[in-house]
């Protein structure tokens, strides 16, 4: 008990409040269904933009394949849940091995280019997987794939969200995220202070692939269908808005920037003309005065106000 | 005195330009040498043969008795080399307390899920280097600055926190890249004594080329002088100082 600290405990907290608050408003059907597909969406939306975050963000690896991972992890889901009625966890857990292990694949040759050249390779990838499964009668091909049972709930999608978090915050705060730290700000750097730049790379990819394998799997069993037009680029583009528009190295603004991005999509469902300028003019907005997002490199922890509440931050030693 | 690092006929070939032509050098344990020459002479090119950044294209580089050629630039910092940059490589975004903490990288033994967890040697293994980072950045008049984002500081601040994080990987043998560069006279005095006192306290060997011959002579015991790629001389800074070679390539004249 020595060691859990008393942010990870307000934290703790806090997330089962707002997990029972939000629990309530769905039982007492105080949400309509809309509202209530659409926090299953945000709560998704969070675990793909953190896990995004984990690869462009504090590795610095500018990555466009998300879609794709995402996409793995919800076929296999829906295989081994539809076709051969294995239980939820084990069919979520299968998804995000299997794009954790399409990421490890591919992140060994891709990873090696840098910049816009490792964005054309992945968003390659994530096309590449839509096609492939396209053209995959067993799944559906293009029609998609139909009699999905509908397992996912708000517990699961939320308490796979905090693990999602707990998790990326835990291996950031470490020695191994330092290791992405410093290969994002300089690379030439990181290897001759002894870090093998090759190996966080992939490792940052893997990881941020499976999370994103299993959020898939939530995102599917949301549905009756899901098709390979679910998951194309424009998918991936928004994550990467989310994520620019919080701050790229900022768990907290991951999550303020799927939320936000997820709740005007949702809000402005109705007229779908105005959404994709509103949208616009926010980034741009955004890009003129706060061109390294909401939260930048901050978290909540370190912020001014609450830092009386959290103490100073992730420092062991306090 | 036994050896630490020995070179033999190494050479690095950049296409048709011959950058660095049998580099031939020594260094026993705990030996301060210098490495100078005019500008583009290799030396820059000759560190970065020794720290795998380049592989040479001939001859054998040996540390400890052992071949060095063909690591990967972080094997080489893991066998004990560690440098720093001529233009200052800092993790710029991060504070000086955690540029100090990745150089501990290598020695820090928990795993992944130890780390996702907080369990097993988490805990223990992070105070330590806390710590160790913390008494670092006091030898180098950093401690204050701590929390300070690296690229907020001053010029020559930042110098002494590319040492000071070099230091941090637990070398045998540190490399440093003109460490008085763009420092003033009374920076640059501060600095030498800091070297000497770094070199005893840490039994450290130090490699370092430097353009500030005040330096150089004042804290070298020996210096290898490099022109075109080679090395025209060698010797204590006195013999240096005389050699007519040395002084026809600084001042020209045939």
């Amino acid at each position: 008990m020595k060691y859990l600290r008393k942010n990870d405990c307000i934290m703790l907290a806090f997330s089962v409040v707002l997990f029972a608050v939000l629990q309530v408003l769905i039982t007492e059907r105080v949400l309509s269904s809309f509202w209530q597909l659409n926090l299953l969406i945000i709560g998704i939306n969070i675990i793909l933009a953190a896990s995004l975050n984990l690869i462009n963000g504090y590795t610095g690896q500018f990555s466009l394949g998300h879609a794709g991972f995402m996409a793995v992890g919800a076929y296999v889901g829906v295989v081994l849940t539809a076709n051969f009625h294995m239980p939820f966890a084990v069919a979520l857990i299968a998804g995000g091995i299997a794009a954790g292990f399409l990421g490890f694949l591919v992140g060994i040759p891709t990873l090696r280019l840098r910049g816009d050249y490792l964005a054309i390779a992945t968003l390659g990838l994530g096309e590449i997987i839509r096609i492939v499964i396209m053209n995959i009668q067993y799944v559906g091909g293009a029609a998609g794939f139909k009699g999905i049972p509908h397992h996912t709930t708000f517990a699961w999608v939320f308490f796979i969200m905090l693990f999602t978090l707990f998790f990326i915050k835990n291996f950031v705060n470490s020695n191994h995220g330092r290791a992405c730290l410093a290969i994002r700000e300089n690379e030439i750097a990181a290897e001759s202070m002894g870090v093998n730049t090759t190996k966080y790379k992939v490792m940052a990819f893997t990881i941020g692939a499976a999370f994103a394998g299993v959020a898939g799997g939530l995102f599917a069993h949301c549905f009756y269908l899901i098709s390979p037009a679910s998951f194309t680029f424009m998918q991936t583009f928004n994550y990467l808005i989310m994520v620019v528009m919080g701050g790229l190295g900022s768990i907290t603004g991951s999550i303020a920037g799927a939320f936000v991005v997820t709740f005007i999509s949702a809000a402005l469902a109705s007229w779908p003309e105005f959404r994709m300028i509103i949208y616009a003019i926010a980034l741009i907005l955004l890009m003129f005065y706060r061109p390294q997002g909401l939260f930048g490199y901050m978290e909540i922890t370190n912020m001014g106000i609450f830092r009386r509440i959290f103490k100073k931050g992730e420092t062991p030693h306090e | 005195m036994s050896e630490l690092l020995r070179t033999e006929n190494v050479s690095e070939v950049f296409g048709g330009l011959k950058a660095v032509t049998d580099f031939n050098i020594h260094l026993d344990r705990g030996e301060l040498v210098g490495l100078i020459g005019p500008n583009g002479a290799g030396k820059t090119t000759a560190f970065n043969m020794l720290t795998g950044v380049y592989q040479p294209t001939t001859g054998t580089i040996t540390f400890e008795g052992e071949s060095i050629v063909g690591l990967k630039p972080y094997q080489v910092t893991q066998r004990g080399i560690a440098r720093t940059f001529q233009n200052i490589r800092l993790f710029s975004e991060l504070t000086v307390l955690e540029n100090v903490k990745i150089a501990f990288h290598y020695h820090v033994k928990y795993g992944i899920l130890e780390s996702v967890f907080r369990i097993g040697r988490y805990f223990k293994e992070e105070e330590a280097i806390e710590k160790e980072a913390h008494s670092l950045l006091k030898i180098f008049h950093l401690d204050d600055k701590a929390d300070e984002v690296a690229k907020n500081l001053p010029y020559g601040a930042q110098r002494r926190l590319e040492i000071a994080r070099a230091l941090a990987a637990k070398p045998k043998l540190l490399l440093l890249d003109e460490p008085a560069a763009g420092m003033n006279p009374q920076e640059t005095k501060e600095l030498m004594d800091m070297i000497r006192w770094i070199r005893q306290e840490f039994g450290l060997t130090i490699l370092l080329i430097e353009h500030d011959m005040s330096l150089v002579m004042g804290i070298c015991e020996r210096i290898y002088v490099l022109e075109y790629g080679e090395i025209i001389a060698q010797g204590t800074p006195d013999e240096i100082k005389k050699n007519p070679e040395v002084i026809r390539a600084y001042l020209g004249g045939e």
